[in-house]
């Protein structure tokens, strides 16, 4: 009865076969990688994702079978995926990031990141001050966890020892703790932003406020200068990263309050994804101050060591984000 | 078929349009509430499996090692914990099926919002979201419990707060999380299909001779109710259709036919007509459209 067959039918009938070799490509790329897809396959795919999509806009135009266009329409738009959504290897954007998406993204909030910056050292002042006034006040800013007996009820040796002693033991599981603790700090700082920033700004004045009250804890025992030094070590790149979270949590709340001529959603989307790669940084830098501080704290009991190891790798980062470079090539590949 | 009309409604307020570069629109149908939460309730369970598995491993670990050097092991334990918490989503959310498992149980990908690709920045950013929309509550709420020093007031903001988030999708169109708000992605269903049979290539049409006044009887969301009926085959519905269509068109049933057969016949039929119709530019939609 071939006389019988639909126009619509001898249609697919002809192009069935390069839908199913669309479907087959796909399905082995979404298991095994681009790599398992020999280069004529490779080479095959925006073809043979052309032929569908072309098909796709003659069935709807000719045909009634609504199965047909179902499944052409997730052919086409699982090829689309493929096709215009892949990106370049990983390990190419990691290299990128690292020579220049990091430092673009980071220098791209530098305003943000002043003010984040200004509200902690604020912050910290403000802990000190408080708390030299009146030590009761040191339990509103640290937790009992986090002070780990070093509050003002402590006597001065107890102080020298948590600073100069060598004393190691448990001291890696609460780096971890607090590499955790941190991590907590930052993604909330940037979360919470889009809440116009007032809960960002809340959380960078309680986190610079204990520093500044444990400060003064030590300084009232005239331990302040070793103090300054033994959380220097991993304390600047720490909070470097907590500044830049913060910064990140006001870019967006910024961009919520003041959308300019944008939408608010779209204003926070674009903000949003301008801080995904200050965030995957924070990260990392708080994974090396976990490290600086699990190896470095306890072992280097020298000040000036600690001193120099401080300032060193502040100037380090500072260097690292702001000193201007040449952009090689293509200047707008995204992570 | 009034039901039949609330599911294409339900259906038609799913789908986006996206069009390529190419000019075709795609017609993407976002995830829809049901999905998105079985997808969450499935990368939950198995994150708290592999949880389970991780601090099993360890604990065996370090009690196989002694006192010595359990220091590393709960140091590895916290950073451990941490990494898979976080890095589940993102790591299988950077790969190139774009979906955590769950996801892809659920034919799910997310998508970046414009069309674009979806870059490493949004899936970070929006998986840094998920932190405070119920990781961080719920933890908080579950040591809370446990530790019995929970404060009610703090513990029932938490509940509001995880609420509110929680409950964030169902309250916009595009479903969307708090976190696709700010990464500007979404959650787009592409589920694998097969090309099921055409209906229409049969051999059994030979015996049925329908006049075109016969043909004309319905348009095409008829035809579409009607493949669906011819694809689900209940029993009971083809035959209640048959005769519907029957007593519709005034046909006399012969004595050997059976309702498949004539359904299947009369599809054909009808479906060659209206295609031949709409190649003339005449699109009858229903049986009511009088083109």
């Amino acid at each position: 009865m071939a006389a019988l067959q639909l126009k619509s039918a001898k249609f697919r009938q002809e192009r069935e076969h390069d839908w199913s070799r669309l479907s087959g490509l796909l399905e082995k790329v979404e298991t095994r990688g681009a790599r398992s897809l020999t280069d004529e396959q490779l080479l095959a795919i925006p073809v043979l994702y052309r032929s569908a999509l072309s098909s796709l806009s003659v069935a709807r135009a000719t045909s009634l079978d609504q199965s047909l266009i179902d499944y052409l329409e997730g052919l086409c738009a699982r090829a689309y995926f493929l096709v215009y959504g892949t990106r370049p290897w990983l390990g190419q954007r990691l290299g990128q990031y690292f020579t220049s998406g990091w430092s673009r993204s980071v220098k791209a909030i530098w305003k943000e990141t002043l003010a984040s910056a200004l509200i902690t050292a604020f912050s910290i002042l403000l802990g000190y001050v408080l708390v030299s006034q009146n030590p009761d006040l040191y339990f509103s800013f640290v937790s009992p966890d986090m002070a780990q007996g070093r509050d003002p009820t402590a006597s001065y040796k107890a102080l020298y020892d948590a600073i100069y002693g060598g004393d190691t033991k448990e001291l890696g599981t609460f780096a971890a703790f607090l590499f955790q603790h941190n991590a907590e700090v930052c993604m909330f700082s940037f979360a919470l932003g889009f809440a116009f920033c007032v809960p960002t700004a809340m959380l960078l004045i309680y986190n610079g406020a204990s520093l500044g009250a444990m400060t003064a804890v030590f300084a009232a025992k005239g331990l302040g200068w070793g103090f300054a030094g033994w959380i220097m070590i991993h304390g600047v790149t720490e909070f470097f990263a907590i500044i830049l979270a913060g910064a990140a949590g006001f870019k967006i709340g910024l961009a919520v309050a003041f959308p300019g001529d944008r939408t608010r959603l779209d204003a926070a989307a674009e903000a949003g994804r301008a801080c995904g790669g200050v965030m995957a940084g924070v990260v990392l830098m708080l994974v090396m101050a976990g490290i600086l501080e699990g190896f470095g704290r306890q072992l280097i009991t020298s000040d000036v060591i600690r001193y120099s190891i401080g300032i060193g790798s502040g100037l380090l980062w500072l260097a690292y984000f702001y000193l201007p470079r040449r952009e090689r090539g293509v200047a707008d590949v995204r992570l | 078929m009034s039901a039949y009309d609330a599911t294409a409604r339900a259906e038609a307020a799913l789908r986006r349009s996206l069009i390529t570069p190419e000019g075709v629109d795609l017609n993407l149908r976002i995830g829809d509430a049901g999905q998105r939460i079985g997808a969450f309730v499935i990368d939950w369970m198995l994150q708290i499996l592999c949880i389970v598995l991780f601090y099993w491993a360890v604990n065996w670990t370090l009690a196989g090692l002694g006192e010595k050097g359990s220091e590393h092991i709960k140091i590895i334990g916290l950073l451990g914990l941490f990494f898979l918490r976080n890095a589940w989503f993102i790591g299988f959310e950077l790969s190139p099926r774009a979906a955590t498992i769950g996801k892809r149980v659920m034919g799910l990908r997310v998508a970046a919002r414009d069309g674009g690709r979806l870059t490493a920045e949004a899936v970070i950013t929006r998986n840094v979201m998920r932190e405070i929309e119920f990781a961080a509550p719920i933890n908080f709420m579950l040591v809370a419990a446990f530790s019995g020093g929970a404060d009610a007031l703090l513990m029932l903001f938490m509940a509001i707060w995880t609420g509110i988030f929680l409950f964030f999708p169902l309250f916009n169109k595009d479903r969307l999380r708090a976190g696709d708000l700010i990464a500007g992605t979404w959650v787009v269903r592409t589920p694998k299909r097969t090309l099921l049979p055409d209906l229409s290539d049969n051999q059994a049409h030979g015996q049925f001779a329908f006049t075109d006044a016969q043909l004309a009887a319905y348009g095409i969301k008829e035809l579409h109710v009607l493949e669906q009926v011819l694809r689900t085959r209940d029993r009971k519905t083809m035959q209640a259709v048959a005769q519907r269509i029957r007593r519709k068109i005034e046909w006399i049933a012969d004595s050997l036919e059976s309702d498949d057969q004539f359904l299947q016949a009369y599809y054909a039929g009808l479906r060659a007509r209206l295609e031949q119709r709409m190649l003339f530019g005449h699109r009858r939609k229903d049986k009511f459209d009088k083109a």
